[in-house]
């Protein structure tokens, strides 16, 4: 490089004229503005921007002026640069925006895919007919209590006042077991349960025992060897039918829908006297011309279980005072329940296994 | 119990204009529900009518059956509807039968009709004429199987052209009731009557057909002598001679007892049952023919024998009333009569048998001996003891009112009937129990109104009715008042229960579980618990496992599976082969349970009911029931991850069943640790022991194929059984919170070469214990096989992360660390750290 020449005239140095610069920055800025794509941002940068770009070299000239002359050429060509730099950043951001949108494009999926790679789940019905009901009565206050299903005869019928030659014995057809000496059988009913919670427990009790039961009936599309059971029972002071007659009520309105209520038909039952046959009303039709309703056939009610004031005998025999105490109990099917709370007519497919039958009921219902 | 309508009807009236829906209405809502109305001509509908043959001509067939033209004058009116112009007089009909003649009135339907079963009459073109109807058979109207003939009417039966229905009684209506076991008096007109009287509204004039005047004792009748007073409290014995054999039952009686559903079978037989379904007593009669002495009762001694009327020879139990005579036993008293002195159709001279027995004995004689009759039902119930002379006296007036003979003067009654108990009632007891305000006079009245005997007041005395047997406890008498007053008026009132507790820790947890396996994709089944032999084998159980201890069912439906399950595989497996065979090919189910493990602790007593059992006692009971631990199992078969357009599928594996425990066990906060074992039905070197805190708990792993092909399964299906009571009792109940450092963490692989027999859970704990307690986790990321390793070798490749929860590790506190874990490894498992 030449040292300075104090005799040179600026304006003979033609890359720093002021229209030389001016072309040089607008020549660049037109190559910026036509970089259609990174790469060629990439190029128009070296051309422009580089170290061997006419700026750049224009820029090394400057220390050639005299020193009068150099603040003048230094700010034209540092504003020419700066602006060329600028114009690249900004068509940078822009291609790079335009480049990621073209990338994020090309990644389009089909979102109709399939996804599911592996199996729903599901609990069976009963169960979770069994956990909604006691769900319910949790919330009155209610615990849930428990016992065996192989159970001591003593238990099934004796403790509830169905003794040894009670002809209601056998209006429930029990599975006994061997050796007969024994006296251990599949128990008929959830009732044993009540006794068993009289005997652990002292009043107030209010319980209910949802539970498998088994009665030796041949499996149809009405009746099972093995079905489920939900057993209330309550033992206070001053209970009534009344109060009989709310829980159920209230019970009924729960599951079945609001202003379902029960209706009471005589009946008997060792372990309740008075004892009564519960019906509901037909949630389908609501008693509102039930003529043509599927569900309750015609009747406006649907038979629903047992109930009644525990007999005082059953009181006596696991260990409450009868002078003291009064009780109700009822039981209801719940595999019955559940049948015409899901309008199923035939009820094998309950325990028949099939995944397509329980997974349509997720695990809620 | 059947009872026709027009019966009850003879015994109390009701107000006119009440319809039989009002009847049964009110009849249910005071406990004898409907079951149904049936009356034998419901099903038929259109012009049913009496028509008169006025010609018939009979014509050969090509098919050589002859069919009679007949002309047929149903009235005017119908002839000239129906009559198509090639008859006069009458309408055109063929007809079959030939059981008939000119001038006969007979059954005529015309078109337009419907008989039962649906069957609609119209004019058609048969045998070359336009026949316009049917002259028709019994079995045609469904009034019993005869269809030899045609009905042919009495010649007093109506005019042509008249409705045929109210002459064949075929709108009688029947009114079925269930009749629960408390209300014994039901299964008889008498007391159904009476039900009448007290709930239908305006109900008046019971005639009960038992109030009769009866001839007084003498000793010229039939010498009875009973030997067991208590098992037979009264017996009454009546004759009736020069009976005529041939007589036929009258009309009426034959429909009555049809309708009530039981079958005529001849004079004397049916009006013993008509006697009994009117009054509730059960009569027997003898051919006094073949009596041969006095009749003595007493029990039966042991290795007795008699062949009852139903042909059966019974061996008879020293509890069996029998009645005897110089011949030996002559009939299982109250139950069945026997054979040689059974009445026959030679019969002329008849022993009307009327008695009081025990029910408990009844009941006991019945279910030993299986015996299902109408008599029996009555007499295990119990039946008012107060009319067996009446209803003996109403069966001697029937058979020689319709059977012609004379009734013998002697009248035999030995015993007297036991009195009612006198029962102390709380005046307010119904109103205490009903909830309801029910005044004492109230109570009063509504138990005289079903017959008891209430003096005193506060405390009632109630002597209840000879019929109610039933009625022994005050409570008993509380739900008469509520029943009458009305259990559509007990008003509905919300008890307040103590607050509760809310689901016990072991309930919230198997729902818990239930939850967890759902998540992870399985569906939960129910299976019946009942198992056979054949079950156990084909799971492949060897003949000393534990398993094969069943509690065996005395009366199972199926003796192929006689027993209670002591594992759920059998159910489930079938569950899921179900499953596949419906082409469910890919399945995943559980299952949860009880199951019985018996314990041979000897008899579950039965125990006192007049008190609360001791502690003892009931520790006692308990301890002789079998144990019954919740059981939890689960199947997979088919593809774990299904394949599709993200990949292949994977097929479950072995390590799926044990993880399904493994996620179970997470939920509860337990830690799995499994170890080979052989045990069926599982594969032999794919079995895990799966083991909590050093508790074996159950066994998961892939399924034996043998058992699989039994089970319709494929190969490589999964399964898992563990007990469910097990975990749940070591369930973490309160979770400790976690502290976690903040510090970088420092990694370090190793791979290590084993035997291959080493399980890979004995290497990670050698690491664990050798790393110290900078190792923060460690975690199996690839095993290898192959040349690089040497036969009978494996590389498991284990990731360890490192931190301190107190500073930054320095520089080769990691490796050391790492080399120290290997160093354990090597020590207790031979491994060797690959290069």
């Amino acid at each position: 490089m030449s040292g300075p020449n104090t005799d040179y005239d600026p304006v003979e140095v033609t890359p720093l004229k002021a229209d030389q610069v001016e072309a040089m920055r607008e020549a660049a800025l037109a190559a910026i503005a036509a970089a259609a794509d990174l790469d060629a941002l990439k190029q128009v940068r070296l051309d422009h921007a580089g170290d061997r770009s006419p700026l750049a070299l224009a820029n090394r000239e400057i220390g050639a002026l005299p020193p009068q002359a150099r603040k003048e050429a230094g700010q034209r060509v540092g504003q020419a640069r700066g602006a060329v730099n600028r114009a690249i950043a900004a068509r940078q951001t822009v291609l790079e925006a335009e480049h990621e949108e073209r990338m994020l494009a090309e990644e389009t999926v089909d979102v109709s895919l399939p996804t599911t790679r592996r199996r729903r789940g599901g609990r069976h019905p009963l169960t979770l007919q069994s956990e909604l009901i006691a769900d319910l009565f949790v919330a009155m206050g209610y615990e849930i209590a428990e016992g065996p299903v192989v159970e001591a005869e003593w238990l099934n019928f004796d403790a509830l006042n169905l003794g040894p030659d009670h002809p209601a014995r056998t209006m429930q057809d029990t599975f006994w077991t061997e050796p007969a000496e024994d006296h251990v059988v599949l128990r008929t009913q959830t009732s044993p349960v009540q006794a068993r919670t009289m005997l652990t427990r002292t009043p107030p009790i209010y319980v209910v025992c949802p539970g498998r039961v088994f009665r030796t009936d041949e499996y149809d599309a009405t009746h099972s060897p093995m079905f489920h059971q939900v057993e209330g029972l309550v033992v206070d002071k001053g209970i009534t039918m009344a109060h009989l007659k709310g829980t159920l009520d209230h019970f009924a309105s729960q599951l079945f829908g609001d202003d379902i209520t029960t209706r009471f038909r005589p009946s008997y039952f060792p372990f309740t006297e008075p004892s009564a046959e519960v019906d509901v009303k037909c949630f389908v039709c609501r008693n509102i011309e039930p003529q043509s309703c599927r569900t309750c056939r015609g009747e406006g009610w649907i038979e629903w279980g047992g109930c009644g004031v525990v007999n005082p005998r059953v009181l006596v025999a696991c260990g409450v005072d009868p002078e003291v105490y009064s009780g109700f109990a009822f039981g209801m099917g719940i595999d019955r329940s559940f049948m015409f709370r899901h309008d199923l007519e035939d009820l094998r497919p309950l325990f028949e296994g099939d995944v397509r039958f329980s997974s349509a009921f997720g695990t809620e219902i | 119990m059947k009872a026709p309508l027009s019966w009850i009807l003879d015994l109390v009236d009701v107000p006119a204009g009440t319809t039989t829906e009002e009847i049964t209405d009110r009849l249910t809502l005071t406990g004898l529900k409907l079951e149904a109305i049936v009356s034998p001509g419901r099903e038929i509908t259109g012009p049913l009518v009496i028509g008169r043959v006025l010609t018939m001509e009979p014509e050969p067939q090509k098919n050589g059956k002859t069919i009679n033209w007949c002309t047929v004058d149903v009235g005017a009116e119908l002839n000239a509807a129906h009559g198509t112009g090639e008859q006069s007089g009458g309408v055109g009909i063929v007809c079959g039968a030939h059981n008939f003649a000119p001038g006969d009135l007979v059954v005529t339907v015309l078109p337009g009709g419907v008989l039962p079963g649906g069957f609609e009459i119209g004019a058609r073109k048969t045998y070359g004429h336009l026949s316009a109807g049917m002259i028709c058979s019994a079995r045609e109207l469904g009034l019993g199987e005869d269809h030899d003939g045609i009905i042919v009417l009495p010649p007093d039966a109506g005019e042509p052209g008249q409705d045929v229905r109210p002459v064949l009684g075929l709108d009688e209506e029947t009114i079925e009731f269930e009749v629960n076991p408390d209300r014994a008096y039901a299964l008889s007109l008498r007391g159904i009557a009476r039900e009448v009287l007290v709930s239908v509204e305006g109900a008046s004039g019971f005639r009960d057909p038992t109030l009769r005047d009866t001839p007084a004792a003498n000793d010229e009748g039939h010498p009875v002598v009973v030997e067991d007073a208590e098992g037979c409290p009264v017996f009454v014995a009546r004759r009736v001679d020069g009976f005529d054999p041939a007589a036929a039952t009258p009309d009426f009686m034959v429909q009555r007892i049809t309708a009530a559903g039981m079958r005529p079978i001849s004079l004397a037989v049916d009006v013993t049952n008509y006697v009994m379904l009117e009054t509730g007593r059960p009569i027997h009669g003898y051919d006094a023919d073949t009596l041969q002495g006095a009749i003595v009762v007493r029990r039966a001694r042991e290795g007795e024998k008699l062949t009852t009327l139903d042909g059966t020879a019974r061996t008879l139990d020293p509890g069996d009333l029998v009645v005897t005579d110089d011949s030996g036993i002559i009939g299982l008293g109250g139950v069945m009569g026997g054979e040689t002195t059974e009445i026959s159709g030679t019969t002329t001279s008849i022993l009307v048998e009327s008695a009081h027995w025990d029910a408990v004995s009844m009941y006991r004689t019945g279910r030993r001996h299986k015996i299902t009759s109408e008599a029996g039902k009555r007499n295990e119930r119990g039946v008012d003891p107060t009319i067996c002379e009446a209803a003996a006296d109403r069966v001697v007036e029937l058979l020689v009112e319709h059977g012609g003979g004379t009734a013998h003067p002697g009248v035999t009654v030995v015993g007297t009937p036991p009195a009612m108990p006198v029962v102390e009632v709380a005046g307010d007891l119904a109103a205490r129990v009903s909830g309801m305000p029910i005044t004492e006079e109230q109570s009063v009245e509504c138990l005289r109104a079903v017959g008891c005997d209430v003096s005193g007041s506060g405390t009632l005395s109630v002597t209840p009715p000879p019929w109610r047997p039933d009625l022994t406890d005050a409570q008993d008498f509380s739900e008469e008042v509520v029943r009458l007053v009305g259990y559509d008026k007990v008003p509905s009132v919300l008890p307040t229960p103590p607050s509760g507790r809310g689901l016990t820790r072991s309930q919230q947890l198997r729902r818990r579980v239930g939850r967890t396996l759902a998540g992870e994709g399985y569906v939960e089944v129910v299976s019946f618990p009942f198992v056979g032999e054949a079950d156990l084998d084909a799971l492949g159980l060897a003949a000393d496992d534990p398993r094969r201890d069943l509690l065996r069912l005395s009366n199972p439906l199926n003796t192929e599976a006689g027993f209670m399950t002591s594992t759920l595989l059998p159910g489930i497996l079938r569950a899921a082969g179900k499953n596949v065979g419906h082409g469910t090919t890919d399945v995943a189910i559980f299952e949860t349970g009880t199951v019985t493990l018996p314990r041979h602790a000897g008899p579950a007593a039965i125990l006192p009911v007049d008190r609360r059992p001791t502690d003892a006692e009931l520790e006692a009971l308990d301890a002789a029931l079998p144990a019954q631990p919740l059981h939890l199992a689960v199947v997979a078969a088919g593809d774990a991850v299904a394949g599709g357009w993200w990949g292949e599928a994977r097929p479950v594996s072995w390590s799926d069943a044990v993880d399904a425990v493994r996620s179970v066990a997470d939920a509860l906060g337990l830690e799995v640790t499994a170890s080979a074992v052989e045990l069926a039905p599982w594969h032999p070197g794919r079995c895990a022991e799966l083991s909590v805190a050093g508790e074996v708990v159950g066994h998961a792993g892939e399924v034996h194929p043998t058992v699989c092909q039994a089970f319709g399964l494929p190969k490589r299906t999964v399964a898992a059984e563990v007990d469910l009571d097990l975990l749940i009792a070591r369930a973490v109940h309160l979770r400790t919170a976690p502290t976690f450092s903040s510090y970088p963490v420092a990694k370090e692989d190793v791979a290590l070469v084993v035997d291959a027999s080493v399980p890979a859970a004995d290497v990670e704990t050698a690491l664990r214990e050798g790393a110290g307690e900078l190792l923060e986790s460690i975690r199996l990321f690839d095993v290898y096989t192959g040349d690089q390793v040497g036969e009978g070798k494996k590389s498991l490749a284990y990731a360890l992360r490192f931190r301190a929860a107190d500073r930054t590790l320095k520089e080769g506190e990691a490796a050391a660390a790492r080399d120290a874990a290997v160093a354990r490894a090597a020590e207790r498992t031979g491994a060797v750290q690959r290069a």
